[in-house]
């Protein structure tokens, strides 16, 4: 694909930079429907030019957040301020937000050109096709500028929904679930361009999803949402590696939560005992109250080894290998442990080293680093839920 | 082989009992109809005996006779055609947009309607109209019409008739293509810059403009032909041609004039509504 950056695309930028400024700051919203809470007491900032993500399953509040930023919704209780200005109680028509719509809600009846100067028409602008033209080449389809929009396809409607909104240098533009209507191949590809474009116009784009994993490839910041509330936020890397609840490692990715009890501290290091065996483990990954705690680890930091082979880090003895599914990049593996859970190892098929098999007795180890600590008394189910809808669309 | 026969054959079999309907309702009758337009009385003959002749002055005859009846009845037709949009559409919007749980019930209210006859209805407004019914006191009470001013046997009175009557037409296809549209479009548009009343110019109405067609081309067509409404609200004053071609049929038995005027309605109208939806139609149908 062209990476190369036009004298249009160039312009786009400078003038954007001229636009109304701020980060978005919502305080303490919350939106109630009856007696349903679909936002409990949020508040969030978010900083100008930055790829923000809002992460959770359906009915977690997400797209209502996103709905009050827009205007389509006024929350119940708290405010909305883009820079300095209160925009709370502002209609849509009058806040500098655009949105990229849920199966993108292009104007059937006109053509893909004045679906793109409809936000321009409306505020009184009168040559638009410099405009619209600089818009169609960023999102590489200026040859569809006369068709409808029943004629172009799913991948080609969504990036004319995204060229409508961000031909108004919005201050900030919002996307509710903007890729759930493609497939995956062309789902990963949007991902990169979307990143790509934001980085490109330095738009503070604002992102609803339930797709973790597009969350992660796109967003500079997530925030993981669960009943109304946020519940982690953080960079991609914090929120994976660092997860505070039971219920981030388990959204983000897979966990293996093992039940423990901290014994005590060597150093930076906390000692821990998981059913009669002590490991170690950074004390600023620990988000435990009391020495009650769930540790987590990772399937991929796991290393898996027959008893007697040399290991190092942490070590966990008396796994029996109960299954072992090989996915080309890599093998996973379900161990039992002598408690009689069942924990997930990943191992990578690069180092020549035959699989093992069902029933073999082995050793799991890990480096201490990779370790964190729960909560004792958090949910280990939380997160783990499959989504139907998520199943349909993958 | 027969199976094969069969699949070929399947579409034609499955048209032929409507095409037999309406070769024999229809078509015979039209072309009976035709024959009948261009027939003379035959000189000597009685009342109501006519001989085939190819007489095409009938239909100057019987247009420059009438002209006032055939403009009155467009006049009237499309009186109660923009009275009925005027009132449909708030409506229809209403019930497709705001009604939320009680939409089932208020479609149900739109046909209701239909459960009196035509017949029944349009004598009741004879009632609502007349000087018992309350219309009339209130208008007077508050200055609207003066004391000696009727409603009855007026045109005011056969638009309103037809008005009433059509309106189920027009609100009908009005709420399905309301019904139809994608809120969120109307979203969009908000988020766009647009405030209620541009979204409703510039998407809502175009995107409703197939029921806008459809209502009002079922309003207007049966209400040009109509001669119900003129008959029992209006006044000999108030005749619109549907009353023309029924007293020719059936009072003067004057059947040659009578084709001729069914024939010269029948084209105006087409002519009418081919203009008609070549304008507000092929353009703004998605």
């Amino acid at each position: 694909m062209d990476r190369s950056f036009p004298e249009g695309r160039r312009q786009l930028v400078a003038d954007v930079s001229s636009a109304t400024h701020g980060d978005l700051r919502l305080t303490r919203i919350s939106k109630s429907y009856g007696d349903f809470t679909a936002v409990n007491d949020l508040s969030l900032t978010i900083p100008e030019g930055s790829f923000f993500a809002l992460l959770g399953p359906s009915g977690c509040g997400k797209t209502t957040t996103l709905r009050m930023i827009a205007g389509l919704e006024e929350p119940t209780v708290g405010s909305i301020h883009l820079g300095e200005t209160d925009i709370t109680t502002k209609r849509p028509y009058q806040r500098p937000i655009n949105t990229v719509f849920q199966n993108y809600a292009l104007f059937p009846h006109l053509t893909i050109f004045e679906n793109i100067a409809f936000g321009l028409r409306r505020r009184g602008i009168k040559d638009v096709s410099e405009d619209v033209n600089k818009v169609l080449e960023l999102v590489e389809l200026p040859h569809l500028a006369q068709r409808k929009p029943t004629q172009l396809s799913g991948g080609q409607q969504q990036r004319i929904a995204l060229a409508r909104a961000i031909v108004n240098r919005p201050a900030l533009l919002l996307l509710d679930e903007p890729l759930g209507a493609l497939d995956l191949k062309l789902r990963r590809q949007m991902q990169i361009e979307l990143k790509w474009i934001q980085r490109e116009v330095g738009l503070t784009f604002v992102h609803v999803t339930h797709d973790q994993e597009e969350a992660m490839t796109m967003a500079d910041t997530i925030a993981v949402m669960n009943e109304g509330e946020i519940e982690q936020m953080g960079s991609p890397a914090d929120l994976y590696d660092n997860p505070g609840t039971a219920f981030v490692a388990n959204f983000l990715g897979q966990s293996n939560l093992i039940k423990g009890r901290i014994e005590g501290s060597d150093g930076e290091n906390l000692v821990v005992d998981l059913f009669g065996q002590k490991i170690s483990m950074p004390k600023n990954r620990s988000h435990a109250v009391d020495s009650s705690i769930y540790a987590g680890i990772r399937p991929e930091k796991f290393r898996i080894s027959l008893v007697g082979t040399p290991t190092r880090g942490n070590i966990l003895t008396g796994g029996r290998i109960e299954d072992v599914s090989y996915i080309g990049v890599s093998t996973q593996y379900q161990v039992t442990m002598p408690w009689g859970q069942e924990v997930m190892v990943f191992e990578q098929n690069d180092d020549g080293v035959p699989p093992f098999d069902k029933g073999d007795e082995v050793v799991i180890s890990w480096e201490p680093n990779f370790t964190f600590a729960l909560r004792g008394d958090d949910d280990v189910e939380a997160g783990l839920e499959v989504n139907p809808e998520e199943l349909d669309e993958e | 082989m027969s199976n094969a026969l069969t699949k070929v054959k399947l579409p034609y079999l499955l048209l032929l009992p409507g095409f037999l309907f309406l070769f024999t309702f229809f078509i015979l009758p039209i072309i009976n109809l035709a024959q009948t337009s261009t027939q003379t009385a035959i000189v000597g003959g009685d009342t109501g005996q006519y001989e085939q002749t190819l007489a095409f002055s009938n239909y100057i005859t019987a247009f420059t006779e009438n002209k006032e009846q055939f403009a009155r009845s467009f006049v009237f037709a499309l009186c109660a055609t923009v009275l009925a949009l005027a009132i449909a559409y708030p409506l229809a919007y209403a019930i497709a947009f705001k009604a939320g749980r009680l939409k089932n019930f208020l479609l149900v209210l739109v046909v209701a309607p239909f459960f009196v006859s035509f017949l029944l209805r349009t004598i009741a407004w004879k009632q609502i109209l007349g000087e018992k019914g309350f219309v009339v006191p209130t208008l007077r009470s508050i200055g609207i019409i003066g004391e000696s001013t009727t409603l009855t046997s007026t045109s005011f009175a056969v638009v309103m008739g037809m008005t009433y009557n059509f309106l189920p037409f027009m609100t009908l296809p009005l709420y399905a293509s309301l019904e139809r549209i994608d809120p969120r479009t109307m979203e969009a548009s908000g988020d766009l810059y647009a405030n209620g009343i541009t979204t409703f110019r510039k998407v809502t109405l175009p995107l409703s403009m197939p029921g806008v067609v459809a209502g009002t081309l079922l309003t207007f067509i049966p209400a040009a032909g109509d001669y119900v409404n003129a008959a029992i609200l209006g006044s000999p004053n108030t005749k619109m041609i549907g009353n023309v071609i029924e007293s020719r049929y059936f009072k003067i038995v004057d059947y040659p004039t009578a084709a001729a005027l069914s024939f010269t309605l029948m084209a105006a109208i087409l002519i009418l509504v081919t203009v008609y939806i070549r304008k507000a139609g092929t353009e703004e149908l998605v």
